[in-house]
């Protein structure tokens, strides 16, 4: 019996474990408090959903062996681009939304490909290194934010006309568009049919990805690069295509948390914005050298849902300050250092 | 001198995971004598070293048997560290060397000499100041014992390798409680002046009144230097002698003398052995430690040729070569056609497949199923077991669980099912599983390297016998690397002898025990030079 | 056997070429070289008056020189930025709380927060130092990410524990619903304590600065020659030093006599002698065993525990030394700015540090004293000029103040970028 414990709790892994009971707490808490659970639901669903893509951009990169993306702003910052172009384009709707998508891929693409190419120089630490990127990249571009020469008004500063608004609202543009496609209501839970079904799709067709000749190519360089090497495969291509296709998926996967949030976030917001999705997928069940789209689809779940449910908890525990919050970092933080742990190195 | 010993060593006995390695070897060293130990990869020298060492990983695997006396009394070595404070030193065969740092600082590493100063009268020790002055002087004295004329205070960094060798022989010597010095074949790395000097070094230091074991396999350095030898072979006590008293060529017979047993394998009655099937002209690798010099070879159709050699002469760094692993040049002939080089692509797409020494680290994806170990690399160099869909491809899961589940019962891979991760199965059947890659590539030759390495004796012949099975019954050409001699002359229709990254000569599996033994000394040419080349 | 003396002469006699070397100094320190001339670009651009500058930057580079001097030790010992620095930080402003709610004023106040940060900083360095043997290798970002989950469980003690689990009743430090501390606490107790001491013109000190060194060096040699009788190996380094102490002094005699209005500059010198003394600390440091074995494990660890160096517990020896320094240094910081961010003060000081440090040219494997305060009054100069420069140039200041977090994050990218860059092929180098 003891073995057989000992057993299951292996195969689950101890951070998951801690934070499964975690989540249970919260949920047995937020019945305590009698928090609506149908609205918890809702959140957490369409949470789910506006995350997920971001998550699923960490697979091509840990597989391909360059460990966790740090460096995802960069994608992000090529996808609110690509977003703020649909906008200028004065266009709306699914026509705007999938001409953003549209956009970003070359723009994610082509930094994908130099950011992999510094990453193939950079091997071994190539998680610090994408880290310093991600944020150089954020600061340059808030200049570049303030200088670049959009005209629509919705876009810029409406006083001086110079420079972009730190939040760009959707509303008129394709504000939830994904959420409310074919979304229906069972109970009091509002399904986000079209957010959840593009995310699966997204990650079918990883699924995909990862059957055929090129992934099979990546997951061996991740696995072990002397042994692709030996296959015949070109290690550094295969980084470099991980690299991309993260990026790629980054820049598309703002879009869809922006439509679902309401608003592109631009200078110092994507800082961060890697951690989350790290997080995710580490608590998942990934490390940094293995990740599969189960492990994607779990930890987000996971992940949002302890958000969700911690923030109306916490705020009926203590009124004061964002206890959620501090949850968050010290849960996201405490994963990534976990996994690092894992990752040896010590011997 | 007097004739009382300085090191005992008696009855010694090892196992490791029940594998007798060591079998009650004696040794006896004399001060100021050098005693040389002679012995093939495997004999148990390092196994003896270790425990003469302390070794942490003697006592993790169970200790060990036997007595060793040091200096008169019985001693029992826990950790290097007690070795060293005896009296016992290392020259290591790596170095250990830190290149930042100067000369000095190096031999003086972790045994700085310091001085007091306010702050560590209240802190403690670790607070001294060194006494920078006081270690150059005494680093100055080891250097001129030793005569060698290098400044002291120069960096390691930088330095020609043969001074590098010095720098840590003047350490050892430096520690004022020297008795017993071990050199671990020291002249591997250095070009032959560079050895003449060290030579004449060992010489000086023994004069002094500190003994010196000398593991070498160069015979020429026993005879020249040497006052004592000893000879170990598959853990055993073969020999004691007085240099005085034998010869190159008994030495080289007693190194490697030993039954060979046939592997169910007749001589080929019939010999069709004229259709050459590779050709390698001055093939040269860089492969770190196993470097290749040039070598000529022909492979004939439908042969095992073995390559042998001792460990760091070159023989693994051939197929590695060959298969582009490591930087290559020269000329690779397949049927006729060229291969490219240094273009693992090439090689494999040329039908070479190779079983790599390295199984865990090259051969293996430790953490994937039994079925993509076997399919990838032909997926990758062949696209096949791949259905394709326009511009997409998928990987053809039913053809490869097919396949998977025919080459497990082909080759009895015990597994539970295809899906099992390799990390998971014994050595003997993660060899196999790299055998079933090999195979599945549709092999004009096969390259095997150290095909029984690391694995239990039950599965070494299991894995012998499917390499026999596999040239007798499917015509394939074999080609296989080991270090163990008795294995290749047990298969293979000719053995080439690898030493210094050159051929040294090419010889029957029933060549005698002396002619290996030389070869493997590389001293065959110079002795047989007339008889050497053996087509 | 005697004649078998043999002598290698050697050949590694290196001729003095003036020109390589010129280039190779140049080579080596061209993160400085392009940051000074950044630098003197901003200054020229800002169009500030150069005293202001000059008061600004002595403010600054006092108050932020000590923690980056706190990143040096774990440079030694192999272990790269030690950005978990902000742990140290942390403990600093546990201290200036405990201290600021006991209502220890002055001097008193100030003493009293070094000794209640240095038993937390221990132990803080102490668990770094055990995380980051458990992840050796990924050093940096390990520490990093310890910097932000550490700032998680600073926010739950002082936003949530204080007042609940922690008792304390106190409203100018609580928040008024009697959970968790205020966003920005007044330390008008502990203000300019050490800075206020004993303050000194700047053109005072260049004399008494120059005045002083010049003695020590002429004592020293007198030492040298008179009482231990051994001839000093450098004649020229003497007198070259000497002759720059004289400069300073000269020169600081010069203008107090000019009565220019750099007269006005007032020098913190108690603050700056503890700058002083921290290195003198980190030389001393290197001379003595345990310097040395420091840089051993930082330049192989492998054979550091070959030659039975502890190397875990070096290690983590370093990562205290440093955390303890860093608090300290938050402390000296947080005198001099008077307020304390409850929740802000830290978070970037361990990338600011870093980013000092390596615009004075250090790397990931080689810091000294120098670089971290020249990079410190680089960097210190870059934040002075920026805004204002920005302003001049495209008519916004936010444009230069995001350029300078854009220098702080580009300098450390690039610099991690070309570390591993370097290992990459030398380790390539090594193995083919």
């Amino acid at each position: 019996m003891r073995e057989k414990i000992r057993l299951v709790v292996q195969n689950i892994g101890l951070p998951r474990i801690i934070i499964i009971s975690f989540l249970l707490t919260l949920i047995f808490g937020a019945v305590v408090y009698k928090i609506p659970l149908d609205a918890l639901t809702t959140d957490t669903l369409v949470r789910f959903g506006m995350n997920g893509v971001l998550v699923l951009a960490m697979v091509p990169c840990i597989q391909s062996g360059t460990g966790l993306n740090f460096g995802l702003p960069l994608g992000i910052i090529c996808g609110i681009l690509a977003g703020l172009i649909s906008i200028e384009m004065n266009l709306v709707g699914f026509q705007a939304i999938f001409t953003a998508m549209l956009i970003s891929i070359p723009l994610s693409a082509i930094s994908g490909y130099f950011y992999g190419v510094l990453l193939n120089k950079v091997k071994g630490s190539e998680m610090m290194v994408g880290n310093y990127v991600g944020f150089s990249v954020v600061s340059l571009m808030c200049i570049g934010w303030l200088v670049l020469p959009f005209k629509n008004g919705e876009i810029i500063w409406p006083i001086s006309g110079k420079g972009l608004r730190t939040t760009i609202a959707l509303t008129s543009r394709y504000d939830k568009i994904l959420n409310e496609f074919m979304s229906f209501k069972i109970g009091g839970v509002v399904v986000p049919t079209g957010l959840i079904l593009f995310f699966f799709m997204a990650c079918f067709l990883m699924w995909l990805f990862m059957r055929s000749k090129t992934g099979i190519a990546l997951k061996a360089v991740g696995d072990n690069p002397r042994f692709a090497t030996a296959s015949g495969i070109h290690v550094d291509r295969a980084r470099l295509i991980g690299t991309v296709l993260s990026t790629v998926i980054g820049g598309i996967g703002i879009i869809v948390y922006a439509q679902s949030f309401g608003f592109f976030q631009l200078y110092q917001a994507p800082l961060y914005m890697a951690f989350p999705p790290v997080a995710a997928i580490l608590i998942g069940g990934a490390s940094t050298r293995n990740a599969k789209i189960s492990h994607v689809i779990m930890g987000t779940l996971l992940f949002q849902a302890l958000l969700t449910i911690a923030l109306p908890v916490a705020n009926k525990l203590v009124s004061e300050g964002n206890l959620s919050e501090v949850a968050r970092i010290i849960v996201s933080n405490g994963i990534i250092l976990y996994a690092l742990t894992q990752a040896g190195g010590g011997e | 001198m007097g004739t009382q010993t300085i090191l005992e060593m008696k009855n010694i006995e090892k196992e490791y995971f029940g594998n007798k390695v060591l079998k009650g070897v004696n040794l006896t060293v004399k001060p100021g004598e050098i005693h040389a130990l002679l012995g093939e990869n495997g004999a148990g020298k390092s196994t003896l070293m270790n425990i003469l060492f302390g070794m942490p990983v003697i006592h993790s695997t169970g200790g060990f048997n036997g007595e060793i006396i040091f200096d008169g009394a019985p001693v029992s070595l826990k950790s290097p560290k007690e070795a060293m404070d005896l009296g016992i030193g290392m020259v290591h065969q790596e170095f250990m060397l830190i290149p930042g740092f100067t000369i000095t600082e190096n031999i003086k590493l972790n045994r700085e000499i310091t001085k007091h100063n306010p702050f560590s009268r209240v802190m403690g020790e670790k607070l001294k100041t060194l006494d920078t002055e006081q270690m150059n002087k005494d680093a100055r004295k080891a250097l001129d014992t030793l005569g060698i004329g290098i400044d002291e205070w120069m960096k390691v960094a930088g330095l020609p390798v043969g001074y590098m060798q010095f720098v840590e022989i003047a350490r050892e010597i430096d520690k004022s409680n020297m008795k017993l010095l071990v050199f671990d074949e020291p002249t591997a790395v250095l070009a032959e002046s560079e050895a003449d000097t060290l030579l004449a070094a060992m010489k000086k230091i023994a004069a002094s009144g500190i003994a010196i074991l000398f593991i070498t396999h160069r015979l020429d350095e026993v005879m020249s230097t040497a006052d004592q030898v000893t000879i170990l072979r598959d853990g055993e006590l073969v020999a004691t002698m007085k240099k005085e008293e034998t010869t190159v060529m008994q030495l080289a017979e007693l190194m490697v003398g030993r039954k060979v047993e046939k592997l169910g394998k007749e001589k080929k009655e019939n010999t069709q052995q004229e259709e050459i099937i590779m050709e390698i002209r001055n093939l040269k690798v860089g492969m770190p430690g196993e470097e290749v010099k040039g070598i000529d070879l022909e492979i004939y159709q439908g042969e095992i040729i073995g390559l042998g050699g001792l460990a760091g002469q070159g023989k693994i760094g051939i197929a590695n070569g060959i298969m582009g692993l490591y930087p290559a040049e020269g000329e690779v002939l397949l049927k006729g056609k060229k291969i490219q080089l240094n273009n693992p692509k090439a090689s494999l797409n040329s039908h070479l497949a190779f079983v790599s020494e390295d199984r865990r680290g090259v051969g293996l994806l430790l953490d994937t199923s039994i079925e993509l170990n076997i399919v990838i690399t032909a997926m990758q160099a062949q696209k096949k077991f791949l259905k394709r869909f326009g511009f997409f491809d998928q990987m053809d899961g039913k053809a490869t669980r097919e396949h998977a589940l025919k080459m497990i019962e082909d080759l009895d891979i015990r597994c539970r099912g295809p899906q099992q991760i390799t990390r998971r199965l014994s050595g003997g059947n993660q060899q196999k599983v790299c055998i079933a890659r090999a195979l599945t590539l549709e092999p004009n030759i096969l390259f095997v390297s150290e095909p029984t390495r690391g694995i239990d004796i039950g599965a070494k012949k299991l894995v012998l016998d499917l390499l026999v099975k596999l040239n007798r019954e499917l015509g394939m050409t074999i080609v296989m690397t080991s270090s163990e001699l008795g294995e290749l002359r047990s298969i293979c229709d000719r053995i080439a002898i690898i030493t210094e990254g050159k051929i040294e000569c090419i010889l029957e599996p029933e060549a005698s025990d002396a002619d290996f033994g030389l070869a493997m000394a590389g001293e065959y040419k110079k002795l047989r030079s007339k008889e050497a080349v053996i087509s | 056997m005697s004649e078998m003396n043999v002598k290698i002469e050697t050949k590694v006699i290196q001729k003095p070429d003036y020109r390589k070397k010129a280039k190779q100094i140049l080579l080596e320190n061209i993160v400085p070289i392009l940051f000074i001339i950044i630098c003197l670009i901003g200054v020229k651009l800002a169009k500030q008056p150069p005293l202001y500058i000059l008061n600004e930057l002595v403010a600054r580079v006092a108050r932020n020189s000590f923690i980056v001097l706190a990143l040096i030790i774990p440079v030694l010992a192999g272990m790269g930025l030690n950005f978990a620095i902000v742990l140290g930080a942390m403990a600093g402003q546990i201290a200036i709380i405990a201290v600021t709610h006991w209502k220890i004023t002055g001097l008193a106040g100030l003493l009293t927060t070094v000794l209640l940060c240095t038993p937390f900083a221990i132990i803080f360095g102490y668990l770094t130092g055990k995380l980051l043997n458990k992840t050796k290798g990924q050093e940096m970002i390990t520490s990093m990410i310890l910097g932000f989950f550490a700032n998680g469980l600073y926010q739950l003690l002082f936003l949530f524990l204080v007042g609940t689990i922690i008792p304390m009743k106190n409203p100018v430090l609580v928040l008024s619903a009697g959970v968790g501390i205020k966003n920005t606490i007044d330390l008008t107790a502990v203000k300019y304590s050490l800075d206020n001491i004993f303050k000194l013109s700047m053109t005072k000190t260049m004399i008494a600065f120059g005045v002083l060194c010049v003695a020590v060096m002429i004592v020293h040699l007198a030492y040298r020659v008179f009482i231990k009788k051994s001839k000093p190996q450098n004649m020229i380094k003497y007198l070259v030093y000497t002759g720059i102490f004289a400069a300073i002094g000269t020169v600081g005699l010069m203008i107090m006599n000019t009565k220019s209005v750099y007269n006005m500059v007032l020098l913190p010198i108690v603050t700056l002698v503890v700058i002083g003394l921290l290195c003198l600390f980190n030389v001393f440091i290197v001379k003595t065993k345990l310097g040395q074995e420091f840089r051993t494990v930082g330049q192989d660890m492998h054979i550091a525990k070959v030659s039975g160096i502890h190397v875990d517990k070096v290690r983590v020896i370093a990562i205290i030394i440093s955390t303890v320094l860093a608090a300290w240094g938050q402390i000296i910081f947080l005198q001099n700015i008077g307020t304390l961010n409850t929740y802000g003060s830290h978070e970037q000081v361990g990338m600011f540090a870093a980013a000092a440090l390596l615009i004075g040219g250090a790397s990931v494997t080689k810091a000294t004293i120098g670089h971290a305060l020249m990079g410190t009054i680089l960097l210190h100069t870059l934040f002075i000029v920026s805004p204002q420069a920005g302003k001049n140039l495209l008519g916004s200041a936010e444009i230069g103040e995001y350029f300078r977090s854009f220098v702080a994050y580009g300098v450390i990218g690039v610099s991690l970028g070309l570390h591993a860059w370097k290992h990459q092929v030398q380790s390539k180098k090594k193995t083919s």
